[in-house]
């Protein structure tokens, strides 16, 4: 083809997971027509849809808010350097208005410590609220129930791990470990997604309802896992709560992750009431570049490439797990969707350390931004004017480890919206 | 039998991409309403490891109804579908092709058989004994949407049509596929009244099936034949540079990519095609984008909704249809966000697949319902016939409500 498709929007966001429909919806709420492209959904249905500010700086985070500044001072070049603690409760109250449905407890204020499948306390600052009861700091006695049919959850391993590190952590409690054997479909091995869809059966939830309280005896809560519902979660979760008598909190199981699922939705959901628009499909293959501005954005379509030209660019196309940025067997890192430049260790650090655990420098490769969220050039300028980034895809962080990653996009998300909406006018 | 080695190395290939995140599980709305069907990562990645010697180890594969979706998610870029439209070919063609799946993935035969005897046609179709016996005998089930013949072909109006007054010289290719030829030539009409409007000679050049039923089917060779001999008649505007616009949105994306991509069809030619075809609100938005298209709308009072059917999310180019009633004054758009209306082209004809179908599409069509819609608009007409049997509402294309706004009528 000799000319190459072009449509336009104001604001071409790249990438559909926290960072990227933050900021979709933030702007096109504002009135912006905003284009999302992605190359597939993102990485929140994989979630367990919690908002982990900071968990480790490297011991255990009790106050994120109170206790960042000094983690920064110690962690020059964090993402978190760039969102003031102000903009940081501003995205968490901004994402608590969007989730209606899906409701959010909790603030920066305060790390809860939530079990995982593994029985591992986790500190989270804001969970949805189906979550919240399994915080450890305020439990005496649970019950956490597994289903036979979901293997992904075993409650005896759950239960074993959570008393153990409990106590080690100071707090007493006791777990006790509780089987449903109630079927399925007739089916002996079904998904965490298969349940949750079954959930929202009143008839199979009341068999629920009956085996656990048949197997409750006192205990102040009891945990299941996370499979409490899609469409109809609250539902789900306050009705089986009233049947058991007591509260129930919801353990994040491993993917298909139904409350990931659900924060998913209730965004997409909420760009498009917006009047956003989402492309999936839609890998980033190069940019329309005019005079330094970055016009546009080329995307791949089923039979060419379409430019969506714009006046404004979010890059969230997240970190190495999510494609954004990508490591050849060179170890040569890239940015995947516009090739910008990718900063790191200086070049004569090893970028691994040798035990798989360690703290591997290659963890915080990632782009580096001005505090204006621009990408920079190696000569110290931005590399275009009007293309901001968001989310992982920023270096500087060790997510994983720091349990950072859902603050850190959650709040360059916002933040980024909040600079164009600015340049806006 | 083979597809090229370009093709299976791209489907293949992408397998190893697959970190089984789940996501097209999470998305798959044929697991979502029946354990029949397993989900795409199982059928597709996971079983495709041990598809290498033996066609398939799972006949749940045949439950896929190839809506794409899989592919359309997955933020890998592994071709879920893809791999899976080509195992269910291997098993299919191992275990034998029934005479109804022969029977319906062949449209032209029918639109040739059924156009002369059109009321006749009609009344048995619409006849609850004959569609009874037809279930029992054939396996197509007895309540499942099947258009009606219009009685004449719109290729038949197309050699006959007047000139037009607003025409002009910039060429356009019209690619209408099998459903305007036989079942709805109006649209057709529409479609070229509204690019004349905007100042296109459009030429129709003779043309048949694309072929995608029958890939749907699994009756590749027979696929392969049908769309190289669409291409030839084709590929001439393509190589001096006209685009092909197509109003069956899943028949372009035919064009565009699955005769590539599943069919394994290495040709000049047709990728000479691919370049050039157009989903028709693809190419009038481009128009818009260009400032070209003309916007001399007249108001339109009526409330749609709009449902972006599977096949044409798969083009990856929005949703222009929305973008172009943005144009129109008095318009009031509801946006729908359901995956799938259930039908998959020829998937929710079949006896044992009807039911699924209209549990897939059950959302869909409650928010119809919901909407009150003068119309529910739609690009794919087996989906418009399988929204209008979902929910009684009468499912137009998008080009139905351009034509109407340019006050073409």
């Amino acid at each position: 083809m000799t000319e190459i498709d072009r449509r336009t929007a104001d604001v071409v966001v790249v990438g559909a997971g926290l960072a990227g429909l933050t900021a979709a919806i933030r702007l096109a709420e504002a009135g912006l027509r905003v284009v999302t492209v992605a190359k597939g959904l993102g990485s929140i249905r994989l979630s367990p849809a919690t908002i982990d500010i900071l968990g480790y700086g490297p011991d255990l985070v009790h106050e994120p808010a109170r206790e960042l500044q000094g983690f920064l001072s110690a962690h020059p070049g964090h993402p978190y350097s760039l969102v003031s603690p102000v903009q940081l409760a501003a995205s968490v109250q901004w994402l608590k208005e969007h989730t209606d449905g899906t409701a959010y407890v909790g603030d920066p204020d305060a790390n809860m410590l939530l079990p995982t499948a593994l029985g591992v306390p986790r500190p989270s600052a804001v969970v949805p609220e189906t979550m919240a009861a399994g915080d450890i700091r305020k439990s005496r006695s649970v019950a956490v129930a597994g289903f036979s049919v979901l293997k992904d959850f075993q409650p005896d391993l759950a239960a074993e791990n959570l008393q153990a590190a409990a106590a080690a952590l100071g707090f007493g409690m006791t777990v006790r470990p509780l089987h449903l054997n109630t079927r399925v479909n007739g089916e002996a091995d079904v998904s965490s997604l298969a349940l949750a869809r079954r959930l929202e059966d009143t008839a199979f939830r009341n068999a629920v309802a009956a085996e656990l309280t048949a197997g409750l005896r006192d205990e102040d809560a009891v945990g299941l896992p996370a499979v409490l519902g899609l469409d109809q979660a609250a539902s789900v979760w306050s009705d089986l709560q009233a049947m058991v008598g007591r509260p129930v909190f919801e353990i994040p199981t491993v993917p298909p992750s139904a409350p990931g699922m659900r924060l998913a939705k209730v965004l997409q959901d909420r760009l498009r009431h917006a009047g956003g628009r989402l492309v999936l499909g839609s890998e980033v293959v190069g940019a329309e570049v005019q005079g330094g501005q970055l016009a546009g954005v080329r995307v791949k379509t089923a039979a060419r490439q379409l430019a969506w030209m714009c006046r404004w660019v979010v890059l969230a196309t997240g970190g190495f797990a999510s494609g954004g940025l990508a490591v050849d067997l060179s170890g040569a890192v890239s940015e995947t969707a516009l090739g910008l430049p990718v900063s790191g260790p200086p070049p004569d650090e090893p970028l691994f350390l040798p035990r798989y655990l360690d703290e591997h420098p290659m963890g915080s490769v990632g782009l580096k931004v001005d505090p204006l969220l621009r990408p920079l050039a190696y000569d110290g300028e931005p590399v275009h004017p009007n293309l901001y980034a968001a989310g992982a895809v920023i270096g500087g962080a060790r997510p994983a480890r720091e349990k950072s990653g859902d603050g850190i996009s959650l709040s360059t998300g916002y933040l980024a919206a909040g600079i164009i909406l600015q340049e806006a006018g | 039998m083979t597809t090229t080695w370009e093709a299976a190395e791209l489907i293949r290939g992408s397998l190893d991409h697959c970190v089984k995140c789940t996501i097209c599980e999470s998305a798959c709305p044929v697991a979502a309403v029946t354990p029949l069907f397993p989900g795409p990562k199982y059928v597709g990645p996971q079983a495709e490891r041990f598809r290498t010697h033996e066609p398939s180890v799972d006949a749940s594969l045949d439950y896929c109804s190839s809506c794409g979706i899989c592919t359309l998610v997955c933020p890998q870029g592994v071709h879920v579908a893809e791999i899976n439209s080509q195992a269910r070919q291997k098993m299919k063609s191992q275990r034998g092709i029934s005479l109804r799946d022969q029977l319906i993935s062949r449209t032209p035969v029918q639109g040739k058989l059924g156009t002369p005897i059109a009321p006749l046609a009609n009344a048995v179709l619409a006849n609850k004994v004959a569609r009874l016996i037809t279930e029992y005998v054939i396996g197509i089930h007895r309540n499942a949407p099947v258009p009606k013949f219009a009685g004449r072909t719109f290729q038949r109006w197309a050699r006959r049509r007047p000139a037009s007054a607003t025409a002009g010289t910039d060429k356009v290719v019209y690619f209408h596929g099998c459903s305007t030829n036989y079942f709805e030539p109006g649209l057709g009409e529409k479609t070229v009244a509204v690019l004349e409007h905007n100042g296109f000679s459009v030429v129709i050049p003779p043309q048949e099936c694309c072929g995608l039923p029958l890939q749907s089917n699994g009756i590749f060779d027979t696929g392969r034949s049908y769309v190289r001999r669409l291409v030839r008649n084709l590929a001439p505007y393509a190589r001096q540079g006209y685009k092909i616009v197509a109003t069956s949105t899943s028949c372009g994306l035919m064009l565009k990519r699955e005769a590539i991509e599943i069919l394994g069809v290495d040709d000049n030619d047709l990728r000479l095609v691919s370049e050039h075809t157009y989903d028709i609100c693809e190419f009038l938005a481009d128009l818009d984008a260009a400032g070209r298209l003309r916007t001399d709308f007249g108001p339109v009072p009526m409330t749609v909704t709009y449902h972006a059917p599977c096949q044409q999310q798969g083009h990856n180019i929005g949703k222009p249809a929305l973008d172009l009633f943005d144009l129109i004054p008095e318009l009031k758009v509801v946006e729908l966000d359901r995956a799938c209306c259930g039908i998959a082209g020829t998937y929710g004809l079949k006896r044992e697949k009807y039911e699924i179908a209209m549990k897939v599409g059950s959302g869909l069509f409650s928010d119809i319902r919901g909407a009150h819609p003068d119309a529910a608009v739609c690009d794919s007409e087996t989906c418009r016939w399988q929204i209008t049997h979902g929910t009684g509402a009468t499912s137009v294309h998008p080009v139905e409500i351009l034509h109407r706004a340019y006050g073409l009528a």
